[in-house]
């Protein structure tokens, strides 16, 4: 189905679960719904919040899906429904869910992508920690690694992000008086997670990365390296398990200097490494990076010659993993692209573990 | 930015340390921060004072601003008000808060709104946010709301998007002082079509507003962040913001490397740090050179920094730790073979650099 103008998408970001991001789209529902307009809820979750539940008074709402998996019943949006019904606006709670297996789409943000090239516009809500270039930083500071992750391209669709803010105190106060959540899930969720450490943290991370998106919509499309020419960024892939940072990290630079991103491997003899490679290619290529294999015979100068070809500006690479003392006499990869392409810089990413 | 981004030394923890002394025995402070007129600063001012009420706290409010529409005038019509006192001087009308009054009244909390607005000569203060501090001396919480516009060491960014200064100007300090403050959003698309568009900015100057806003919130929640590290003694050595360390040698190619880090540091809204080890025996070319590129380094304002003991790397990455580096930048080395047994120095940053990015600059001017 595809209407004849896309459908609007406005992200209600947030850095936590309870700092208002549902009730202020809610807010803005009920006076979108006071102006005249044709909006339903697709899917809201109230999570028990008196004061939130009260705020859908007066909205239709498209019943759920009912699921069976593994023997239990889930609910999810019946985005067929919400199509049929072909409402103005849609609201649609969590973006980054991920559904039950067998109920159609794999994640949410698919069936808002759906939503919109319907041409309805959906109203929607998020964690800052739920983006995908931000999984290594949330990680890192927060000591927990997010598994339910939504790729940046989908997130810069929207129209409109409003940054929806809470002091972290004020938001502890909430989560104490159980507003949040049920008591024992409380307590278990200030302990771990909801540390006033973490939650600063987070905070920081969710205004520098509205500060940054305000920024974004300002900028005309290209930018250009100091030189005059366009930067390109080239990531080298292995079958390391730190080519996600790697390439997290590298499509962030991208983004942030508006470059373009590539990714390379160099395929060596087929071996146990493939599937591992072939998992991080098809991750790269979900984040809408432009993957190539290129032939040996070294590692190094197939990487060299692939970077003047595509005129590349930047090479990523992770760091090589710690070596026995006898190796030490040879040169590690990255120390030979470091000799064979001295006119481009070079970033040996960090693992931050 | 730099004066917000920079890492607490012995002085600053001093001044930490007695304004913990103070606070103890100060009201608390709660500011909200918007990006411009009608971003709804004041009604989620007077909401909180409502919800606070409501949990029964004591709660006044000191100052209304301006046109009060329907919504905040049904949440004023549940607050006690104790009322500004109207004053002319020199043909033009005041608004004065009442402190005499307020600290007869002494709530718990007190709500003051046109946080950025002067008083006539000849009051007790000559700017309302002293009036501020007064309360808060008294042992009396407020909570209060100011834009971004108003922020006295922003006006030049403020004046580079709007191309106006603004009259009265709160400063900084008093933001990173606040305990708590709070951002309050919305997109610019609302607010033109909202009412009256007198005076207001247009679109693009609202969106780099905002942007101003979030970044100075993200400062201050910064400096909040360290502080907590700091006085509950957790030494971390990650980072949020984006620290961007540019290590300079007399020979090396320093302005690519100084332009792109200040770029980076631009987007990323972090910091650029530049470093060298202080070598004895330069001989005078290098130190012209070293020179010259440490000139370059202050002009693109990075905070320079001279880093003292023998061996490059450990300096290297010593200070890299201690500052929460996120990329530090070298030039390539000019050695064009491997040399056996003896690594060069990039060789060893590269097998030690955990924590940080290292990112190696051509010594051409190709970059």
């Amino acid at each position: 189905m595809s209407a004849e103008r896309k459908g609007r998408l406005k992200i209600y970001l947030g850095y936590a679960a309870g700092v208002g991001k549902t009730y202020r789209m809610l807010d803005e529902a009920q006076a979108l719904r006071a102006e005249g307009a044709d909006i339903v809820i697709g899917y809201f979750e109230a999570h028990g919040r008196g004061d939130t539940i009260a705020k859908t008074e007066g909205l239709e709402t498209v019943p759920r899906r009912a699921v069976s998996y593994g023997g239990s019943q889930f609910e999810e949006m019946d985005t067929e429904a919400v199509l049929r019904r072909r409402p103005a606006v849609a609201l649609v709670d969590e973006f980054a869910h991920t559904n039950v297996p067998g109920a159609g789409r794999e994640k949410r943000w698919q069936d808002v992508r759906a939503l919109l090239d319907a041409g309805i516009d959906v109203l929607t809500t998020m964690n800052v920690q739920h983006l995908e270039s931000l999984n290594d930083q949330v990680w890192r500071v927060t000591g927990v690694r997010v598994r339910e992750t939504v790729p940046d391209w989908v997130v810069d669709e929207a129209e409109e992000a409003v940054f929806v803010d809470l002091t972290p105190q004020a938001l502890r106060n909430r989560i104490e008086r159980g507003v949040v959540y049920a008591p024992e899930k409380a307590r278990r969720a200030m302990d771990n997670f909801f540390t006033e450490t973490n939650l600063t943290a987070l905070r920081e991370i969710a205004m520098r990365h509205a500060a940054h998106e305000a920024e974004d919509k300002l900028r005309p499309a290209t930018a250009r390296a100091p030189s005059g020419r366009r930067e390109r960024i080239l990531i080298c892939l292995t079958g390391s398990p730190s080519s996600a940072i790697l390439i997290r990290r590298g499509k962030r630079m991208a983004d942030y200097l508006q470059a373009d991103c590539i990714a390379v491997h160099v395929s060596g003899p087929a071996g146990r490494e493939r599937e591992a490679v072939e998992r991080h290619m098809s991750f790269a290529r979900n984040l809408r990076i432009e993957t190539h294999v290129v032939d040996g015979p070294g590692v190094a100068a197939a990487i060299a010659g692939f970077a003047r070809d595509q005129r590349i500006t930047q090479i990523f690479m992770g760091r090589p993993g710690p070596r026995p003392v006898w190796k030490r006499l040879h040169e590690s990869v990255v120390q030979q692209v470091v000799r064979q392409a001295r006119d481009k810089q070079i970033t040996i990413v960090a693992q931050r573990g | 930015m730099a004066d917000l981004s920079r890492r607490p030394d012995p002085e600053e923890l001093l001044r930490r340390v007695q304004a913990e002394e103070r606070r103890e025995r100060r009201g608390r402070l709660k500011v909200f921060l918007g990006y411009a007129p009608r971003v709804g600063k004041s009604f989620r001012m007077f909401d909180e004072g409502r919800r606070r009420k409501e949990r029964g706290e004591d709660v006044v409010v000191g100052s209304v601003q301006g046109d009060v529409t329907p919504d905040i005038q049904a949440i004023l019509s549940q607050l006690e008000l104790v009322p500004t006192i109207p004053e002319r001087y020199a043909g033009r009308e005041y608004q004065v808060v009442d402190l005499a009054g307020l600290f007869r009244r002494h709530p718990q909390f007190c709500l003051i709104d046109g946080l950025a607005s002067d008083n006539p000569p000849g009051s007790r203060n000559p700017q309302r946010w002293q009036d501020v501090e007064n309360l808060l001396g008294r042992g009396i919480g407020v909570i209060t709301a100011v834009n971004v516009q108003h922020i006295r060491e922003r006006q030049d960014d403020v004046a580079r998007v709007t191309g106006k200064r603004a009259a009265y100007s709160v400063p900084e300090a008093f933001l990173i002082d606040a305990d708590d403050i709070e951002v309050v959003d919305a997109p610019p698309e609302a607010l033109l079509g909202r009412g009256d568009q007198t005076g207001l900015p247009d679109a693009r100057q609202l969106a780099e507003l905002r942007e101003l806003a979030l970044v100075l919130a993200a400062n201050v929640v910064d400096r909040q962040l360290q502080g907590y590290l700091t006085s509950h003694g957790i030494a971390a050595t990650w980072g949020v913001q984006e620290r961007i360390l540019v290590c300079l040698t007399p020979r090396s190619n320093a302005a690519p490397m100084l332009r792109s880090g200040r770029r980076n540091a631009r987007r990323f809204h972090g910091a650029l740090l530049a470093a060298y080890v202080e070598q004895e025996n330069l001989d005078p070319e290098d130190r012209r050179k070293l020179e010259a590129n440490l000139d370059l380094a202050r002009e693109l304002e990075a905070e320079v920094h001279c880093l003292k003991g023998g061996d490059l790397v450990d300096a290297i990455l010593a200070f890299a730790r201690e500052q929460h580096v996120t990329q530090v930048f070298l030039g390539h080395t000019q050695r064009d073979k491997p040399r056996w047994f003896s690594r060069s120095p990039i060789d060893r940053l590269i097998e030690e650099a955990v924590d940080f990015d290292l990112r190696l600059f051509p010594h051409g001017d190709r970059a």
